[in-house]
């Protein structure tokens, strides 16, 4: 076990370090540095004007360097101007020149600033995870248990009225996606063309005060996409349950049907639909950068949004480290919980 | 000319009934529910002379109730829609709305008659008639596909010109008539204007093009690069499968949007990149076709020639005319004999990358699992080429969970690709297509519904449609 672990930490590391390049790669080219240097600089510069501006901030270098810096395993670069002051990526950071450390990227605990925000990038992601870490965790409360409960509720007589009902809203939900579902809402609760304005049409409000009025429709925009995927693997794991020898032995002895579904079958039935839980991490984060945007909450899916539509390079570099931690690592729960769960399955 | 109503003069008839027959529904359904929790399942007694009687009880009338009651609702349903096309905008907007639709109707109504007369020499597809859900789902899918056809060959279902503005009409309600009405336009915004006064209607009609052109060719590449790439990985494992699964899991590994803010923002487009990735991509088809052919025919050379020059020839010339734009980065072929739009081929081009590596995955697990089976043996007991194995035994025996994956991810497509548009990603802002559309029409939504509704519905009904067929083919496809 620990080995498995282990293998799976070190591809883990790979994995980010691949798709950081990636990301570093594609954001340093140049029709995107030169957008860069417009939106920074000035909207009206010329060719020359922004090749000048790029070289004196570090940017017009070999990517591998470049990439290098950022992750503190090259030195800082440094640049002296004619008139004898000295810049840098390190120089930045200190106070005078000559004490600025030589290497200063991520090993070092330095994660660039944000171009955009004007702030260091890892203030400004752990704030607004923050912000996105409350958002999911009304989410999760609102999305697995109804999502289980209606998937047994579904999966205990197959075929039944209720599980005809249930399943035709749970595929449902998964057919519409948060873009159409928040727009239903928002016209539906919000607008004064319907005229119910039982909640409020932007979260903005949200992230000083959250309260039921701002907050519960863009938790349960997320909630209902994700939640009619997590039922139907529920509904499929319960009936595929019910039909099992033990469950039908059960019966036999005379064992009444609540006494079934509770005991007996409810606990092997929950076994795969962790795994989708956990799996469905990775689709609430596009889930919230969908959101997010929709509802104006400023948090880490919003982010994402302003750092690539400016090409904030660094700050872009941080929302995809932890984008991709919370991905690999719910891989990773999920293998393992599988594993606890399910005594017939063995990592090796 | 007065503005129109929604059901018009059929609603004076119709709609008490439908007002009436609803709540009835809904309270049936409900007892339905309840009951079958609070009493006794219904037993099917048998006579002594043969027969069998359903013992109905509370729950079996509670069952005639709701299936009647729902029955006739589908009754006043259609009507609205079947005299609406006849009586055109006389019965509102609903009315004029059927009525624009005729050719869609027929058609629909062709395709079933055909089919569920001949559904017995129709393997797969016709069994699809047997399933009751499959048969909704198929319906409004091709409900959306008719649309498209006929807004896009012959120009008949949308009323105005998708991009044109007419002035005066900046958002107005549904119903409204023009307001400098000239010959020959239609005299209506059936669904109302936009914010830059264009019809919302002919809009979401021309919009249903955009998807049905894009979402099923983009899935059917994704699953080829899948396949391609799958079958191997699945087949041999080893140092292969290592690498392959390496990078699928890298490319899953990225936040969609991330990967979309990072293909396709026009910066990228002017360095050429993502006609790079078509170069690679586009090349999977003619691979597999190639392979494909070769395994069946080697040991027949003629044959075999034969085959692979009257299939790989075109695909080549086409191959090479998708990938070649003029005043682009790729230009080195003389013979373009058609240039996709460029923003047509990033969003195309992302969208495949993003699904091939999950259908990659799914293949390799069906490989791994079909793999073990004894006809997989026997073949290579026989001396057959891995390659025949993997194409010609094995993949035919993954069919059914590809068919079935291949709807739900066309679903998945057309929501990527409503995203997109949701961000201003790719297509032009003008573009009809439905997640464009939303995002023009949410920045109103708390005054003016009517332009980001119906292309949310009609999205939110294609993405239905399509997972109701996926279940109805998943049931029909397990049953033999």
């Amino acid at each position: 076990m620990g080995l498995f672990i282990l293998r799976r930490v070190g591809v883990m590391l790979l994995t980010s370090l691949c798709l950081t390049f990636v990301v570093f790669f594609l954001t340093n080219l140049h029709p995107n540095l030169e957008k860069l240097a417009k939106t920074q600089g000035n909207v009206r510069m010329t060719d020359e004007q922004v090749e000048v501006w790029l070289e004196n901030r570090g940017y017009m270098r070999p990517v591998i360097v470049k990439y290098g810096e950022w992750l503190g395993v090259a030195p800082g670069w440094t640049r002296t101007t004619e008139d004898g002051t000295v810049t840098g990526r390190c120089v930045a950071l200190a106070a005078t020149p000559d004490e600025a450390s030589t290497f200063c990227g991520v090993l070092q605990g330095w994660w660039g600033g944000s171009t955009v925000f004007k702030e260091p990038v890892l203030g400004i992601v752990g704030e607004k995870l923050a912000l996105t870490g409350r958002l999911m965790l009304w989410v999760m409360l609102l999305m697995v248990p109804s999502a289980l409960i209606v998937g047994v509720l579904a999966g205990m007589r197959e075929g039944s009225p209720l599980d005809r009902t249930l399943s035709t809203v749970s595929i449902t939900t998964t057919a519409t996606p948060e873009y159409v579902s928040g727009v239903l809402f928002i016209a539906i609760f919000t607008s004064s063309a319907v005229g119910l304005k039982w909640f409020k049409g932007t979260a903005a409000s949200a992230m000083d005060a959250p309260d039921f009025e701002n907050f519960f429709l863009p938790v349960l925009t997320i909630a209902l996409y994700g939640m009619g995927y997590i039922a139907r693997m529920t509904r499929a794991s319960m009936a595929e349950v019910m039909t099992a020898q033990y469950i039908r032995t059960a019966r036999l002895k005379g064992v009444g049907f609540r006494a079934i579904v509770l005991k007996h079958a409810l606990r092997n039935a929950l076994i795969a639909p962790f795994t989708v839980i956990m799996l469905q991490f990775p689709w609430l984060l596009n889930g919230v950068v969908i959101v997010e945007t929709l509802f104006n909450y400023k948090g880490f899916g919003w982010t994402l949004v302003q750092a690539a539509g400016n090409n904030d390079i660094e700050l872009l570099l941080g929302v995809s480290v932890v984008s991709v931690f919370v991905v690999l690592v719910t891989q990773l729960i999920s293998d393992i919980g599988y594993v606890y769960l399910n005594p017939r399955i063995s990592v090796t | 000319m007065d503005p129109l109503t929604w059901t018009g003069s059929l609603g004076t008839v119709l709609n008490p009934v439908l007002f009436f027959l609803v709540p009835l529904f809904g309270v049936a359904v409900a007892a339905r529910i309840l009951l079958s929790l609070v009493t006794p399942e219904t037993a099917v007694q048998s006579n002594p002379d043969g027969t069998l009687v359903a013992t109905g009880g509370m729950q079996g009338g509670a069952r005639m109730a709701s299936n009647g009651l729902g029955l006739l609702l589908l009754v006043v349903l259609l009507a609205y829609l079947a005299l609406g096309a006849v009586m055109g905008p006389q019965a509102g907007i609903i009315g004029a709305m059927s009525q624009q639709f005729v050719p869609v109707w027929i058609a629909l109504a062709a395709t079933y008659a055909l089919s569920i007369r001949y559904k017995r020499r129709l393997g797969l597809y016709g069994k699809l008639f047997d399933s009751t859900i499959g048969m909704i789902g198929f319906g409004i899918v091709m409900f959306w596909v008719f649309t498209a056809f006929f807004a896009g060959v012959f120009d008949w279902i949308a009323t105005q010109d998708s991009l044109s503005q007419m002035s005066g009409m900046k958002n107005k309600l549904p119903g409204e008539p023009l307001a400098q009405p000239e010959d020959g336009t239609y005299p209506w915004y059936l669904l109302g204007g936009d914010n830059l006064a264009r019809d919302v209607f002919s809009r979401m009609v021309e919009g249903s093009l955009v998807v049905i052109a894009i979402a099923p060719l983009a899935t059917l590449f994704a699953f080829m690069v899948g396949i391609t790439l799958g079958l191997p990985a699945g087949y041999y494992g080893g140092r292969l499968d290592t690498l392959l699964s390496f990078l699928a899991n890298l490319i899953l590994a990225f936040p969609v949007i991330l990967l979309f803010y990072l293909l396709v923002t026009p910066e990228i487009v002017l360095t050429g990149l993502p006609q790079y990735m078509a170069v690679v991509l586009f090349l999977f088809p003619l691979i597999f076709a190639g392979v494909l052919i070769h395994a069946r025919y080697r040991t027949q050379p003629p044959r075999n020639a034969l085959w692979l020059s009257v299939v790989l020839v075109p695909m080549a010339v086409i191959y090479l005319s998708a990938i070649n734009e003029p005043e682009s980065k790729v230009t080195f072929w003389p013979l373009d004999l058609f240039d996709i739009p460029s923003g047509i081929l990033t969003v195309f081009v992302s969208v495949v990358f993003v699904n091939a590596p999950t259908v990659f995955r799914i293949v390799r697990g069906l490989v791994m699992d079909i793999k073990t089976r004894d006809y997989v043996a026997a073949a290579q007991t026989r001396g057959e080429r891995p390659w025949y194995i993997m194409l010609w035994e094995i993949l035919p025996n993954a069919r059914g969970p590809l068919i079935v994956d291949f709807c739900l991810r066309i679903g998945y497509t057309t929501i990527l690709l409503g995203t997109l548009g949701f961000f201003g990603l790719g297509l032009p802002p003008e573009s009809p297509d439905w997640g464009t559309t939303i995002n023009d029409g949410r920045r109103l939504l708390s005054i003016y519904l009517h332009p980001a509704l119906p292309p949310a519905l009609a999205l939110l009904s294609l993405v239905l449609g399509l997972n109701l067929l996926a279940d109805g083919l998943r049931e029909e496809s397990l049953r033999d």
